[in-house]
């Protein structure tokens, strides 16, 4: 492999582009996605809907790291709930600790009825700074996958091993959660919170600014893991996903690079939790345990588990499917996931994307089309 | 002393239900490599069956008696039905059958809602399983002495199925290798069928025993399948004793460790002890030697 060439094989016919390469190319789908997001959206969607598409962006935002970890890594992710909620549980605390302080108590409002004492648990305290807070919202999600990812893949526990690991890692973390009511919040986890570094929640106005933050933060994660994919450790990541044997003996540690991507797919999942919490106002166990970790895998593989845009969509339009149908018909709703899971999953592994290659190929025969988007 | 005696009954018996659960799952993911999510539905399937038997056939211990090889013909079936048509057209993706049979876990789940409706339910005990015996100051339950019993007699047999029979042969060689098993002229598709049938119909015989320690309900099986799948992951897929030993010693662990912390203290600390095992044994206490690199 020259250094020169562009990594991917993708040979464009669009012309003045042509020279550039591809990493340094902004796609099309991008900039509409972009002009959508920030432009369309925000003018059509009643304030209701938009903090409802605000809530699918930070699932969306998670579908970004399975994509990396899952679809360019081969690393089935089935835990990610945890880094969701511990991200989550970082920025609420430190927004339960606001609006108490705003109120002129010290203690958050279920601390005072589930009654600890007096004092806050020493863990809560550093998270009454906001730069704390917001730094480990990404910063312990990343480092609890660095130690488990660290643990496993040095000893090549990989496979269906890993993913029932991390799966049981989520388990264990919402069991954790529901059983320290006292500090936790339990069941109910964090709730009702009012205000975001000092701007009030129930205002309108100031749910717009989170949705254009949360849909700012997707894009900016969408360009970062393009980068990502079209560098060479995309590649190295995908030779290891494909054969991890043979990269070995080429003289990579594939355990590193496995490592990144699920250190890396853990913080975006941190970060997608921080920014859910104002958007939604809640974070509890229920959002985070086995079942919320392996929804967050289905949008990602329903849209296309190694395209970056397929994920994204694939998880947008999942959730906007639940919310549509759980309420009106549950029961129809679980039959239709159960479903999705089969026939994405079992039929069509490379998603709605590899739909849409398919039909470009067949249109343009001479062109071959990889499967980045 | 006592308390630690008592708690560790608890655990063994925790343990067994673990081991009934874990040893279909063992077979089917060891010799293919299938990740079936919805084993805990075909748990569910057996305790549904026990609960509609105990309707027609009043008798508590007759119906219990009933249940136990008709569950295993039914969770069996329902095993082999999913084999043929999905998990066999997936076996070169292993990984993914999980995220498929989890799609029909759900789709079970909400099966048994829409028929038995979603409260739980229950089945009454049989007369002679609702005592307790004392031996040496501790309080030994007898439906927990049953389960204990019934999971014991399962690997018994599974073992001496799996060492003595013509089938069993088969299955090791399909386990051991599957190319080599080919080639020489077993029908490996066959194997596997019968396999997977063997190990849901077990799932089936935990549904049973279940039903003598807690309420039947459509999510009844999702609490154990984690769990399960740990003690394969620990107990590796060689040998049933993998299974055998991990279970028991998790049901132990957990049951010890809750009572001397809480539940979810206890849950978090078994899940650290088993990373710690896989560190010092990657792939499960008991492994295949072979020379692939997969």
């Amino acid at each position: 492999m020259t250094t020169t060439t562009s990594p991917t094989r993708t040979t464009s016919v669009v012309q003045p582009s042509a020279s550039l390469p591809e990493r340094f190319r902004v796609p099309s789908a991008f900039l509409l996605g972009a002009v959508l997001l920030l432009g369309v959206a925000p003018l059509v969607l009643s304030d209701f809907r938009l903090n409802l598409l605000a809530k699918y962006l930070c699932y969306a935002i998670v579908a970004v790291g399975v994509s990396l970890a899952w679809g360019r890594g081969g690393l089935m992710v089935l835990g990610q709930g945890v880094f969701f909620g511990l991200g989550g549980y970082a920025m609420a605390m430190h927004l339960k600790l606001a609006d108490a302080a705003a109120t002129g108590q010290t203690l958050p409002d279920f601390m005072q009825l589930y009654g600890t004492g007096d004092a806050l648990p020493w863990w809560w305290k550093p998270f009454a700074d906001p730069a704390f807070a917001l730094a480990m919202t990404v910063l312990l999600p990343m480092a609890v996958a660095a130690l488990l990812g660290f643990l496993v893949f040095r000893r090549r526990v990989k496979g269906a091993y890993f993913a029932i690991l991390s799966q049981a890692l989520a388990a264990a973390l919402a069991i954790w959660l529901v059983g320290q009511q006292a500090t936790t919040g339990g069941t109910n986890g964090l709730t009702d919170i009012q205000g975001f570094f000092g701007y009030d929640l129930n205002d309108p106005a100031n749910q717009r600014t989170v949705y254009f933050i949360i849909a700012a933060v997707l894009l900016l994660l969408m360009a970062a893991a393009r980068q990502l994919f079209l560098s060479r450790y995309g590649e190295l990541l995908i030779a290891v996903r494909d054969s991890e044997e043979r990269v070995r003996f080429l003289g990579y540690n594939p355990a590193n690079v496995k490592l990144v991507a699920y250190v890396v797919a853990a913080g975006m999942a941190g970060l997608a939790g921080a920014l859910f919490v104002p958007a939604v106002g809640i974070i509890s166990p229920a959002l985070i345990g086995i079942v919320p970790s392996i929804g967050f895998v289905i949008g990602a593989a329903v849209g296309g588990r190694a395209s970056l845009v397929g994920a994204v969509l694939g998880a947008i339009a999942v959730a906007w499917t639940q919310s549509t149908l759980s309420d009106a018909y549950p029961a129809a709703w679980t039959y239709l996931q159960g479903l999705l899971f089969v026939v994405a999953v079992g039929f069509l592994p490379g998603g709605l994307a590899s739909l849409v290659t398919v039909l470009r190929k067949r249109r343009i025969p001479t062109r071959t089309t990889g499967e980045t988007a | 002393m006592t308390v630690i005696l008592n708690q560790s009954f608890t655990g063994i018996s925790i343990g067994a239900v673990l081991l009934l659960i874990a040893l279909g799952l063992t077979l089917t993911f060891g010799q293919m490599g299938v990740i079936n999510m919805a084993h805990g539905e075909f748990i569910m399937a057996g305790a549904y069956t026990t609960y509609v038997l105990q309707k027609s056939i009043s008798s508590a211990g007759v119906s219990l008696l009933v249940a136990l090889p008709l569950a295993f013909l039914v969770a069996g079936a329902m095993g082999a039905l999913l084999e043929w048509l999905l998990i066999r057209r997936l076996y070169t993706r292993p990984l993914d059958t999980l995220l498929v049979t989890w799609g029909v876990s759900l789709m079970l789940q909400q099966l048994a809602r829409d028929l038995f409706g979603a409260p739980n339910v229950q089945t009454a005990a049989p007369d002679l399983l609702t005592g307790n015996i004392s031996v040496a100051g501790i309080t030994l339950a007898n439906n927990r002495l049953f389960i204990l019993g019934l999971a014991l007699l399962c690997v018994l047999g599974l073992t001496l199925i799996l060492r003595l029979t013509p089938l069993g042969r088969r299955i090791r060689a399909v386990v051991q290798n599957r190319d080599l098993a080919e080639v020489s002229g077993i029908a490996t598709e066959r194997v596997d069928r019968t396999t997977f049938f063997i190990g849901s119909g077990l799932a089936g015989v935990a549904g049973v025993a279940l039903t003598l320690v807690g309420p039947i309900g459509p999510t009844m099986g999702t609490n154990y399948i984690v769990d399960a799948f740990l003690v394969v992951v620990v107990g590796g897929i060689a040998q049933l004793k993998g299974s055998v030993i991990t279970a028991f010693a998790l049901g132990v662990l957990q049951s010890v460790l809750e009572y001397s912390t809480t539940v979810s203290v206890a849950k978090v600390i078994v899940l650290v002890a088993i990373v710690a095992i896989l560190q010092w044994r990657p792939q499960g206490l008991y492994t295949l030697r072979t020379r692939s690199l997969a």
